[in-house]
């Protein structure tokens, strides 16, 4: 099977520091006041900083076809809730005299 | 094909004795039993219910019960039947029975897992039965929010509590399903030589993995914020109902496709079985469980088309719940086409899914009123929403569930049961549910509310054809129980394979050895071949 | 073939004759790798169904935070952010010494060094909420629980409720799940202890360690989702 794989204790320690590097990143980028770009910056590091852990720790990168197809429709069916369900909050008061 | 007379020495049912050895067994056909007792009488209780409404209702008065007492009563009846019968029946039992022994395994993926399914199931229950014993909920199955957070008294956090444990049993069971599937398939059974009942217990698996997580923690938060008053959906709280009305649906509307694609593929299964044909388009039907399970997600939002939801979001979620009806049609014109020129025998299974198409159509057309937008505001909210629901969940998958398990009995217990009786069970069944439902929906379109003890007089001779095919419905019911009871002991011995019929299943003895299979079988051909030769020219 | 479609053949499910069974093989699979493969792949399903079940929350916050943004940015700036951060480089710390717990029983190491490193994620484990201890008494002292003794001085207190539902509800979720990995990591090590794994048989360190980082993961995005969003610039 190939979840086998072994890989080396060096990948670990630099995922690691990555992950951490990562957290600090986050940290020094909500004390700047980049606007919008507050809220993109920080989900963009959180999501690369998930992904090295599925990736690397979890052992994805090593994993069958099937289990990247499994992890890719649970995050699909998240996508799917949130983008319905803000389509509905979204287009709110797009009619006059309704529900915000 | 040889016939076999006599029982085998030793099979699963009388491999161990005593209750321990139900209780800890760890084999998915004791399993299933363990369910189908369970099951049967939570359908009996919720039956029960039903039956106390439908009193009701003979009436304009509210004399029966009082309004209260009605309220606890269909709110009981809905959350007994959705979570408690429909959405375990035929995959817990049915397809706990069949699904491995179809990819010819011993047992499914993780046996252990699979009975504490069950036990976490009777937990759920007891909790349910609790608060139904201890005064009731009044909220409907739904548990809209905000009365159910901040306004009803009545006992919704031991009733979400029990549907939340129970949410962890159906996800269990569809993981072990879809692990089993992935993992399990004997050698050679490739992807498009499982039987169709597989692939729609596939499908349904996904629902319930992807979809039972969020009912759970909605129920979990309702709960949540009417002990700790934390603001979730309470407006007063500052929350938002409708945002409840999302998460609730995103579970529960493909919770409905939970119900019905098992009752479909128990069809598949059958309608080849009786026409003596391979299906008509295997992988157009294969293929149609997946994209129910998948379109269905995407329509959740035509349950809110009144509730304050924006129009354009109901113009999406209008569009998308038409297209459901494709990978639907698709099926029923495919079993309609297998029965077309098949050699047709009216065994008692055949019948019940004939009564399965037949219904369900009508079912699932009279949804496409409810998808559309202008319609809807029509009718939503009244008896013909009832009408609706129940020829999909009572049509569709109570039809599938008896039929099913009067295709498989010999295979569960070794032995026939008095076909002419199930005939007329049948028959009663068929009879009493469209006297029961059919009036309800021209009494909605006449504009009849539903979930109200009281109503217009000019409703009454509507509602009492309904309550009179109610009580034809339950003989229907009963009598299986009876002579299924009765066959255990008295009834012929099955043989392998009574019908004819072809599958793994079909294959070794009735009933099978604790193991299935004495050795691993190799599959060299699709396991449902009626008609190898045909099968080119028609599929 | 046109009848009777199933042969016995005296092989296994992968066409191989049959070699001496691994004793932990349970009955109904054919081999370890057909039993370890099942596993993991059960446990990948179900981490599935808990994405979808914190997803559940995450939706919740969304709609709020895009109700009102700027009570939440407010109300977060309340939260300790260096306790958040620290936590959040516990976990993480947590999460490579469970990669290591894996690989020495990938490697058959020593039984010392495989419950040297399960003992350490636990520990961390055990650190994380210790700290999420400190942070709950903190907002119980200051009044911060929604509820009927909830006391905000700023701008938006029906938000800033909102927004310490929407905070107890996720960390309090994500704080079982870590009490849970934590009561596993505990059989685990006993497991290890006992010697049970090696190369040969590692799937409960390699399933309970998918499990140990997905709850880590809820945290690398509940940690900016709540900590960080409160404008510190502005504070």
């Amino acid at each position: 099977m190939t979840e086998h794989h072994i890989a080396p204790r060096g990948m670990y320690y630099v995922v690691f520091l990555a992950l951490i590097i990562g957290t600090g990143l986050t940290v020094a980028a909500a004390e700047v006041d980049l606007g919008a770009l507050n809220n993109v910056l920080m989900l963009a590091i959180a999501c690369a900083k998930a992904l090295l852990v599925i990736l690397f720790f979890m052992h994805l990168r090593w994993g069958t076809r099937l289990t990247w197809v499994v992890v890719g429709s649970g995050f699909f069916w998240l996508l799917i809730m949130f983008s319905l369900t803000m389509s509905d909050y979204m287009s709110r008061g797009w009619v006059e005299g309704t529900l915000r | 094909m040889d016939t076999i007379t006599t029982a085998p020495t030793l099979n699963y049912l009388n491999s161990a004795h005593g209750l321990a050895s139900w209780l800890l067994t760890r084999d998915h056909k004791r399993i299933a039993l363990l369910y189908l007792v369970s099951v049967t009488a939570f359908f009996a209780i919720g039956g029960f219910f039903a039956m106390m409404i439908r009193l009701e209702l003979v009436t304009p008065a509210a004399d029966f019960v009082q309004p209260d007492t009605y309220n606890k009563l269909f709110t009981m009846h809905g959350v007994i039947m959705v979570f408690f019968f429909l959405i375990p029946s035929i995959p817990a039992v049915l397809g706990n029975f069949m699904l491995p022994i179809m990819v010819g395994a011993k047992d499914l993926a993780f046996p252990r897992i699979n009975l504490l399914s069950w036990y976490i199931y009777v937990l759920g229950g007891l909790f349910t039965l609790t608060a139904a014993v201890t005064g009731g909920v009044d909220t409907g199955w739904t548990f809209y929010a905000p009365y159910s957070t901040a306004s009803s008294n009545s006992h919704v956090i031991m009733a979400g509590v029990g549907v939340f444990i129970t949410g962890f049993s159906s996800i269990l069971t569809g993981l072990n399903f879809i692990v089993t599937v992935h993992r399990m398939r004997a050698p050679g059974l490739t992807w498009f030589r499982l039987p169709l009942f597989v692939w729609s217990h596939y499908a349904t698996s996904l629902i319930m993995i992807l979809g039972t997580p969020v009912i759970a923690i909605t129920v979990l938060l309702v709960a949540v914020e009417r002990g700790l008053h934390l603001g979730i959906f309470d407006p007063a709280l500052g929350g938002d109902p409708i945002l409840f009305q999302h998460l609730f649906w995103f579970y529960s509307h493909p919770a409905v496709y939970i119900m019905i694609l098992p009752a479909m593929g128990v069809t598949s299964e059958i309608v080849q079985a009786f026409a003596r044909k391979n299906i008509f388009g295997y992988a157009f039907v294969a293929f149609s469980s997946l994209a129910i399970a998948i379109i269905g997600f995407l329509v959740w939002g035509h349950h809110l088309f009144v509730s304050g939801q924006s129009t354009y979001a109901g113009l999406i979620f209008s569009i998308l719940s038409f297209l459901v009806a494709i990978p639907s049609a698709v099926k029923v014109f495919n079993w309609t086409a297998t029965i077309y020129k098949g050699a047709v025998s009216w065994d008692s299974p055949m019948l019940y899914a004939f009564g399965f198409v037949g219904l369900f159509t009508i079912g699932g057309l009279t949804g496409l009123f409810l998808a559309s937008m202008g319609l809807d505001v029509h009718v939503h909210d009244t008896y013909f929403i009832i009408a609706h629901f129940h020829y999909v969940m009572v049509g569709g998958a109570i039809m599938g569930y008896l039929g099913g398990l009067h295709y498989w009995w010999p295979k569960i217990t070794g032995r026939m049961y008095p076909e002419g009786w199930a005939k007329f069970a049948a028959l009663t069944v068929f009879v009493g549910f469209n006297l029961t439902f059919f009036p309800q929906f021209i009494v909605g379109y006449l504009g009849m509310p539903r979930r109200y003890a009281m109503y217009a007089p000019e409703f009454q001779v509507y509602n009492v054809m309904s309550s009179a095919g109610a009580s034809i419905l339950a003989v229907g019911y009963v009598i299986p129980l009876i002579y299924f009871i009765w066959s255990l002991k008295y009834a012929p011995l099955a043989g392998k394979d009574p019908w004819g019929a072809k599958g793994l299943e079909w294959e070794i003895p009735s009933p099978p050895p604790t193991e299935n299979f004495a050795v691993t079988p190799i599959v060299t051909e699709r396991t449902h071949q009626y008609a190898p030769s045909r099968e080119v020219g028609i599929a | 073939m046109p009848d009777g479609h199933a042969h016995a053949a005296p092989l296994d499910a992968h066409g191989h004759p049959h070699e001496p069974a691994h004793p932990k093989l349970q009955h109904h699979f054919d081999d370890m790798g057909q039993r370890a493969e099942a596993s993991t792949l059960g446990m990948w399903v179900f981490l599935v169904t808990e994405i979808l079940f914190f997803g559940g929350l995450f939706m919740c916050y969304l709609v709020y935070r895009w109700k009102s943004p700027s009570g939440f940015q407010e109300a977060s700036f309340e939260l300790n952010r260096v306790w958040g951060a620290t936590n959040t480089a516990v976990l993480i710390i947590s999460s490579l010494t469970m990669a290591l717990a894996v690989r020495a029983a990938q490697t058959s190491a020593k039984r010392g060094t495989q419950v040297f490193f399960l003992g350490l994620t636990m520990f961390f484990g055990l650190v994380f909420l210790g700290i999420k201890a400190i942070e709950y008494t903190d907002k119980f002292v200051h009044h911060h629980v929604p509820g009927p003794h909830f006391h905000w001085d700023g701008q938006y207190p029906k938000p800033a409720e909102q927004f310490y539902s929407l905070y107890f509800a996720m960390t309090g979720l994500h704080a079982v799940h870590m009490i849970v990995g934590v009561g596993i990591m505990a059989v685990i090590t006993w497991m290890a202890w006992r010697e049970t794994f090696d190369e040969d048989y590692y799937t409960p360190v390699e399933v309970a360690g998918l499990y140990w980082h997905f709850v880590d993961i809820v945290w690398i995005f509940l940690f900016p989702l709540l900590y960080l969003i409160g404008g510190h610039f502005k504070g």
